[in-house]
């Protein structure tokens, strides 16, 4: 697909590298030196929220309650919740569009440079209020990421800072989408129609148009609780003709199309992987890209099933089954799509297809136990046990984080000149993927068995299971350090790599050098 | 839902003797049969579902391994050429779509069942307060709370020292169990007094949430008597994992027998409030209820958690403001934890907290308050 020309002969207007010193990477505006920024953001507050979550499950390796007290226990599963999602999973994606959908699209940067400065710059702020609230008095939020009302409204004077670090987060999303949007109707160079754009591509601008509506969403729902709090209305108090099962309803409104949110970027991730390394074109590229639409527009007409408990009417409850239902169609069209890819290809398993290989499967596993949470008779068995903690982290962990990890192996090369290390890389593949399924899996059985979630204490009979996968959970902890050292190691040197890096990639990105120049397509290439 | 039991596998019977065997007891690994009708229809229907996962999974990931066997470079695999098949692609449409048909005609179903609280036989009121269950028997009028019994609230402590495995059923024992005749159809209404908690049942396959300021409804016909245990299903606040369901399911004239004791010691409870109370029996009785309704926030020590639960040692309300402290634990503080108890405690609890609370930890005022004061406030 080199079927492009690029004129090199002014390249001396634009070669110049950054400024020096540490002002170049506050004042950049520079799509790779942001999305730069943005993943080493992800990378910390991964280690933050993975901390938590080793907290959370170090207290659980036992019955009885040893090193925390149940409130502080509750702040964590809120906080990690919150850091994983806002501060890893949303960041890196984001990183990672900066980085690659400029190269892929043909464009010399994002089309907002100065909003993009911007918009991650605010994240360390309104992440260091949220994170703050720990040290306050009466501690962090401890009602859940999904921070239902009355029981919010408990919190003491942390209420003010999380919502306030909620809209600072919220409006970051936003100008990142509306620059993502912006760069890919407006810079694809000439040639590059709709239909010719990588699928990486392709599902960031359905992502991008799915955070431009629903962020505002919940900015509207957390400034609902704000002015209940400290300004009188009852919007979510029955006493005052309010009912806060409308929180839930507005909460899930985002709270849904957020789940993809998490999601689609990852398909797309996974749709460029999968043809490199099995050197064969993705199969049934148009249908990926109706299939990812058809999830997204689904995503707006599903949220009540994450609240089938609430008492909704009969019709309702069987609406939102038919309509969650009806997901499996479309994720089942691209699970295929990619078995069909890899089908008859010639497959060599470098670290990043081995992530891309491992989140198919995972992920459809996450699907299985969604297909059932799907179903009202017995998702009210499920609703709010360790069987609903099972199925959202083996699509968020061994699905979302997966994936990342695997663009990471991917295009590190391109960013830094260098490979990376592949036996590294490998064993923190297979450490990883040991290791998320013993933490992960027993949480299926624990749930069956009835352990309701969010508890610090449980009932003897969970014992072993929970011990199983807190083995399981400082395992995948440690195994992820890997990923620092691999990265530091490729940024210090190593083998060089060519411009093509992967023998069977294709793709704009992958005609300019490794590492990509600090300005790229400054004269536009032509796609043909 | 006949058919359903037809597909299961001698792989599943297997499973099934492994998960009702008492040798495995530690191992539960599967969803709970149950005692009701609609429990037995949804652990079919569990079952069904899992199996077709279980197929589809076998199908999808088994051409994936195929393909990683056969299709690798290293083995001279020659890619193709084709990138898309419009039959295939139809196929994989409309074969999931019909299999999620007839997954979702008997969910709708069962849904329709599970959702008729129509003709039933008892009603009772269930309110979820942080955090213990109230009991109301609409018919008789008979009320009991039901919280976490002592036992388990000492083990559960932080570094208790005391051994869960040395608790029986630690954290699934209460003081009062809810007592339910079997055979009988029973509709409970739900609600909450502060914020939401949800009440299920694994053996009955029920869950719903209790809201405050809103009535849910739902029903369930238990087969055997037995003692069935659940828990709260929403997180509300520290002490959620602490306020678990204990059902007595009992023939019917037992259920009959207990509703009347209960409201004979009612009826003797009322007359006691009429009579003087000396100091002894009123510190005992109000460490009880302390202990009960009071500990979890304001700790064993009365030292509450700083920021978070105000102490009762010490301060200018418990040594010195008799009617503001009476008046917090009648109407609660707005905005907080501390729920209004005027509904849940009766005269005599109250004065015998009250009184607990301003003679225990070195706060010695030497107040004895009767129930009568108490009986008076609640007229103001």
């Amino acid at each position: 697909m080199n079927a492009y020309s690029v004129d090199h002969s002014h390249d001396d207007l634009h070669d110049h590298g950054p400024p020096p010193g540490l002002m170049r990477w506050v004042t950049t505006t520079n799509h790779k030196d942001i999305g730069t920024l943005y993943l080493w953001f992800s990378l910390i507050m991964f280690f933050i929220g993975g901390f938590m979550a080793l907290i959370i499950r170090t207290e659980l390796f036992q019955p009885g309650l040893q090193i925390v007290d149940p409130h502080f226990f509750n702040q964590m599963t809120t906080m990690h919740a919150l850091v994983m999602i806002f501060g890893v999973v949303m960041p890196a994606f984001v990183g990672l569009a900066n980085w690659m959908l400029p190269m892929m699209v043909g464009a010399p940067d994002m089309a907002l440079p100065r909003m993009n400065n911007w918009s991650f710059w605010i994240l360390p702020f309104g992440f260091a209020m949220m994170l703050s609230t720990l040290f306050m008095e009466g501690g962090g939020p401890a009602s859940g990421w999904t921070i239902y009302p009355p029981l919010v409204l408990q919190t003491g004077d942390a209420l003010p800072f999380l919502i306030f670090s909620i809209h600072i987060l919220g409006v970051s999303s936003i100008m990142g989408a509306i620059n993502i949007v912006a760069t890919i109707m407006n810079m694809r160079a000439p040639g590059m129609t709709y239909m010719k754009m990588p699928l990486f591509v392709w599902t960031w601008f359905i992502t991008a148009y799915l955070l431009i509506a629903v962020m505002p969403v919940l900015a509207g729902a957390v400034t609902m609780l704000l002015t209940d709090k400290f300004f009188g209305t009852s919007f979510f108090d029955a006493a005052g003709g309010g009912d806060p099962v409308m929180f839930q309803h507005i909460f899930w409104f985002f709270g849904h199309p957020e789940v993809y949110i998490l999601i689609l970027p990852a398909f797309g991730i996974v749709s460029e992987i999968i043809p490199t390394f099995s050197r064969k074109k993705l199969f049934g590229y148009s249908s990926m890209v109706y299939a990812t639409a058809s999830i997204a527009f689904l995503s707006f007409i599903v949220w009540a099933h994450h609240m089938f408990t609430v008492g909704m009417p009969l019709a309702g409850e069987i609406f939102f089954m038919f309509t969650t239902m009806l997901i499996a169609v479309p994720t089942g069209v691209k699970v295929f799509n990619w078995v069909s890819t890899m089908w008859r290809g010639a497959m060599t398993f470098e670290t990043p297809m081995l992530f891309a290989i491992g989140f198919v499967i995972m992920f459809t596993i996450g699907g299985f136990s969604g297909l059932m949470l799907a179903m009202t008779p017995i998702d009210f068995q499920y609703h709010d046990t360790y069987f609903v903690v099972a199925h959202f982290h083996y699509v968020l962990v061994p699905g979302a984080i997966f994936a990342i990890i695997a663009a990471v192996y991917y295009w590190l090369p391109k960013w830094t000149g260098n490979m990376y290390d592949e036996k590294l890389g490998k064993a923190h593949f297979w450490l990883s993927t040991i290791f998320v399924n013993i933490l992960f899996f027993p949480m299926h059985f624990v749930g069956l068995a009835g352990m309701p979630r969010r508890i610090p204490d449980y009932a003897v009979q969970f014992t072993d299971f929970n011990q199983i996968a807190t083995i399981g959970a400082f395992g995948f902890g440690f195994a992820q350090i890997l990923l620092l050292v691999v990265a530091i190691k490729c940024i210090r040197g190593g083998a060089k790599a060519t411009n093509e890096v992967w023998e069977g990639a294709h793709g704009l990105e992958w005609s300019v050098a490794s590492p990509a120049p600090y300005h790229t397509f400054s004269p536009q290439p032509v796609v043909k | 839902m006949n058919t359903l039991h037809r597909t299961k596998s001698g792989l599943f019977g297997l499973l099934a003797y492994m998960t009702t065997s008492s040798t495995w007891a530690d191992w539960e690994l599967n969803l709970t049969q149950g005692v009701t009708d609609i429990s037995r229809d949804v652990y079919d229907m569990h079952m069904f579902v899992l199996w077709i996962c279980v197929w589809i999974g076998v199908v999808v990931f088994g051409a994936m391994t195929y393909s990683m066997i056969k299709h690798r470079k290293s083995k001279g695999s020659v890619p193709a050429k084709f990138s898309h098949s419009t039959l295939a692609e139809v196929i994989w449409t409309v074969i999931p779509f019909g299999i999620l048909v007839t997954m979702a005609v008997p969910a709708a179903n069962t849904l329709v069942r599970m959702e008729d609280t129509s003709d039933s036989e008892v009603t009772v009121k269930i309110t979820g307060h942080q955090w213990k269950w109230e009991y109301e028997y609409l018919d008789s009028g008979v009320r009991i709370i039901s919280s976490l019994d002592p036992d388990s609230r000492q083990a559960a402590a932080l570094n208790s020292g005391i051994d869960p495995n040395t608790v029986d059923n630690y954290l699934l024992e209460v003081d009062n169990p809810l007592v339910l005749p079997v055979d009988k159809k029973i509709r409970f209404v739900l609600t909450a007094s502060d914020v939401l908690h949800a009440w299920w049942v694994p053996e009955f396959a029920i869950k719903k949430d209790a809201i405050p300021g809103f009535i849910n409804d739902m029903w369930t016909k238990i087969d055997e008597e037995g003692i069935y245990r659940g828990q709260c299903a929403e997180l509300c606040g520290r002490d959620h994992g602490f306020m678990p369901i204990v059902v007595h399911a009992t023939s019917e004239s037992e259920y009959e027998d207990w509703i009347q004791a209960q409201l004979a010691s009612a009826e003797a409870e009322a007359q006691s409030a009429d009579r003087e109370w000396v100091m002894d029996e009123l510190m005992e009785r109000g460490e009880g209820v302390y202990g009960t309704y009071c500990v979890a926030c304001h700790q064993p020590n009365g030292q509450g958690i700083e920021g978070v639960f105000p102490s009762l040692v010490g301060t200018d309300m418990v040594l010195n403001d008799l009617d503001g402290h009476i008046d917090v634990i009648l109407n609660g503080v707005e905005g907080t934890s501390m729920q209004a108890f005027s509904t849940t405690l009766n005269d005599a609890d109250i004065a015998a907290v009250v009184t607990y609370e301003r003679n225990a930890w070195g706060n010695d005022t030497g107040d004895v308050v009767q129930p009568a004061t108490i009986k008076d406030m609640r007229v103001q």
